[in-house]
């Protein structure tokens, strides 16, 4: 893992000091609720329903257990016990006090975090794939990416104040896990026939009220010409991109108005002009890539003895393995995914103590790496075989052992109306309701991967627009209201759902969710995903069923 | 008359401003003036050829590459904020530093507050006429705030990347 030196420390050190004395101006009334809201939510403090919120950066999706034991440590000192995993892969505190913040940033800049940029209308958290430098299928590590990412975009003089915020993923795996397409820059590793390595670049994409797809603007792009070109990016979109209307201002709306070949026209120009001065030297990626060299795998068998026996006797293990546990690079390794969707829970909360356990897990026998993936679970990304059923064990006892990465109940959601002040609808306790449908974990490992993804509102958190079932609250005069569409997807196959038909009340969405797997599991083919038979089938069929039930 | 905050050699002064900012409806009065982008464009040659001194204020909208070749004879550019929130400017004052090479008074105005100091003095810009009422004490540290800095820009500051190959 990447390790912050004395300058990264001393930057955050610079950055908790400036907000000590911003947040000391406002409780001496130097500064009134208006000044004060720019600088806070500088550093990720939002005023949300109740109480203020607290959005700490986990750039990439990255932690090791001494910071994942202080998020913990700051969850039980100034919050309620708990966190929440964003699809950022940042993590949410919900209950923060407004004169603890100088200390929980002085807690976290101890263990090399912060909540830089995790607000406002400039470059957010870059994502990448959560099982990075673990998984056969990459062709380069992605992170090496994402740290010289994060190191440029953080307090960028010239991008901090872009017309909205700005959102960039990587994946180095043909097997989307960080949604790219629907970002407004995805990069997409490739390795060219000579071996060369490039990015391709997805521009425009992006959820909210105008969903889209993201357009290719660059089929290859060499990687040591990363920052010039995304520099190039940025400055059409900072000189460009709307102002006017804060609905209208993504990158995406700008990227559809000129077309996708004068956008990239533009930026061809500007790249140009700015040359090669802007990207980083080969000493410094070189730097950032050692700091990501694997050493410490042991030369193990593919198989495992006490894997296997335990796989045998234990039917709950099995469970787990099928659905928890994926293929890691080297022989004798795999890659544990910790579902934060327990039946019941809110969709990506951990507790404190939670987080302990995981902490402890990566410590023993998970080298110390921790990510977060966008679905808002955990990831323990390199395990050994033998280890895996002491794994299980631990995360049982901790209650985070739910075997359902990938199904029905593994669900997206927003936060919503019991949080948030621009919500119209709850979504919480809408997946809730639908994972209770799915409790069987026969039934839900039979009905197989199918993503659901349920937004409070049109801004779309919870990536509705993507979900193979999405599911949009709405108001309907003073009441809650659920608009379904079907067929999104944010991985490699990306697309906009399509709406199923009239928004359902709050009491029939489980139901409705219902229905659509039966359609599902009656028309599917062999090995069809929900996904593949919507795509063969159509709307007709669900739509008859879950309106046929409504009447 | 508003204080004039200059940045040179990583020093803030508050110094006299010689320049007057004129409306589009109003008289040219005499010394050293400010215009907009389009009353440059008409009244600009005659002030130029005049002697007299010459700035140009630039709305976010109008990009410095309007000007290019009117540079060398301008001794203020004067990229504009309209609000804090609108981060054109930074655009156009780097391109008019690090592009154009502009070796004149790079004038922040509008809603320039100290909060974005650092941002603006890091894009070129050398002159801030602040609407906080910031002094220059205050513009001072608001510049100095980061020991450090990731990436490179108009500044002379070395990014991170070069501290740590020295």
């Amino acid at each position: 893992m990447y390790q912050y030196d004395s300058i990264d420390k001393a930057m955050l050190a610079d950055r908790s000091a400036e907000f000590r004395g911003q947040v000391a101006r406002r409780l001496a009334g130097e500064l009134n609720e208006d000044q004060f809201k720019p600088l806070r939510l500088m550093n990720g403090l939002y005023l949300q329903l109740h109480a203020y919120m607290l959005r700490v950066a986990i750039p990439y999706g990255s932690l090791n257990s001494t910071q994942l034991r202080k998020l913990a440590w700051i969850g039980r000192t100034y919050d309620k016990g708990y966190g929440h995993f964003t699809t950022r892969t940042n993590l949410q505190f919900h209950w923060i006090k407004l004169r603890d913040t100088p200390d929980i940033l002085d807690a976290l800049a101890s263990v090399d975090m912060h909540a830089i940029q995790t607000s406002g209308n400039c470059i957010r958290n870059t994502t990448t794939d959560p099982y990075a430098g673990a998984t056969a299928e990459e062709v380069d590590d992605p992170r090496v990416w994402a740290e010289a990412i994060r190191q440029w975009s953080t307090l960028h003089p010239e991008f901090s104040f872009l017309p909205r915020k700005f959102k960039i993923a990587i994946t180095a795996a043909a097997k989307d896990r960080t949604a790219a397409k629907v970002h407004d820059i995805g990069l997409m590793l490739k390795r060219a026939r000579d071996g060369a390595l490039g990015f391709e670049v997805i521009v425009g994409g992006g959820m909210g009220r105008t969903p889209y797809v993201g357009p290719t603007i660059r089929e290859f792009l060499p990687v040591n010409r990363l920052l010039s070109y995304l520099e190039a990016i940025l400055r059409v979109y900072n000189r460009h991109g709307r102002r006017d209307n804060i609905y209208k201002a993504r990158i995406k709306i700008l990227v559809a108005a000129l077309g996708k070949d004068e956008f990239a026209r533009q930026v061809d120009a500007e790249w140009a002009k700015i040359g090669e001065d802007a990207d980083l030297p080969d000493t410094e990626l070189a730097r950032i890539r050692g700091a990501f060299a694997a050493t410490r795998f042991e030369v193990l068998p593919a198989q495992s003895e006490a894997f296997e026996v335990a796989r045998a006797e234990t039917p709950a293990f099995a469970r787990f393995v099928r659905n928890n546990l994926k293929p890691h690079k080297k022989s004798g390794y795999g890659i544990v995914e910790i579902s934060l969707k327990g039946i019941g829970d809110t969709p990506g909360d951990a507790s404190s103590d939670q987080m302990d356990v995981v902490a402890d897990l990566a410590q023993l026998y998970g080298q110390d790496d921790i990510r977060v993936t966008h679905e808002q679970n955990l990831v323990l990304p390199h395990v050994k075989l033998d280890d895996v059923p002491k794994v299980w064990a631990a995360l049982a006892e901790a209650g985070i052992a739910t075997p359902n990465i990938n199904l029905v109940s593994d669900i997206i959601a927003c936060p919503g109306l019991d949080y948030c002040a621009l919500a119209n609808a709850r979504a919480i306790s809408i997946a809730q309701h639908i994972a209770e449908k799915f409790r069987d974990p026969d039934r839900a490992e039979n009905v197989g991967e199918l993503k659901i993804k349920i937004s409070g509102c049109i801004n779309a958190c919870g990536h509705h627009h993507v979900g193979h079932i999405g599911i949009l609250g709405v108001d309907k005069k003073g009441e809650e209201f659920y608009q379904l569409t079907l067929g999104g997807s944010g991985a490699e196959d990306a697309a906009v759902g399509s709406a199923l038909g009239p928004a359902l009340p709050y009491d029939k969405v489980a139901e409705a969710v219902d229905t659509l797997v039966e359609v599902y599991l009656r028309q599917r083919q062999d090995g069809e995903r929900f996904l593949d038979t919507f795509r063969r089938t159509g709307v007709a069929p669900f739509k008859e069923a879950v309106y046929a039930d409504a009447h | 008359m508003p204080t004039l905050i200059e940045l040179k050699d990583g020093v803030c002064k508050g110094v006299e401003d010689s320049f007057t900012h004129v409306a589009d409806d109003a008289e040219i009065p005499d010394g050293d003036v400010i215009l907009s982008l389009t009353r440059f464009q008409t009244d600009g040659d005659r002030l130029l050829s005049a002697g007299r001194r010459v700035g140009v204020r630039l709305e976010p909208h109008e990009e410095v590459e309007a000007l290019a070749y009117d540079l060398p004879r301008l001794s203020v550019v004067a990229p504009a904020f309209p609000k804090y929130r609108d981060g054109r400017a930074y655009s156009n004052a780097r391109v008019l530093s690090e592009r154009f090479k502009f070796k004149g008074q790079i004038r922040a105005v509008g809603d320039v507050l100290r909060e974005q100091a650092g941002f603006m003095a890091r894009c070129g810009f050398n002159a801030f006429e602040p609407a906080d009422d910031a002094s220059a004490n205050e513009w001072q540290a608001a510049t100095h705030r980061f020991r450090h800095v990731y990436q490179r820009s108009s500044d002379a500051h070395a990014p991170a990347f070069v501290e740590r190959a020295s």
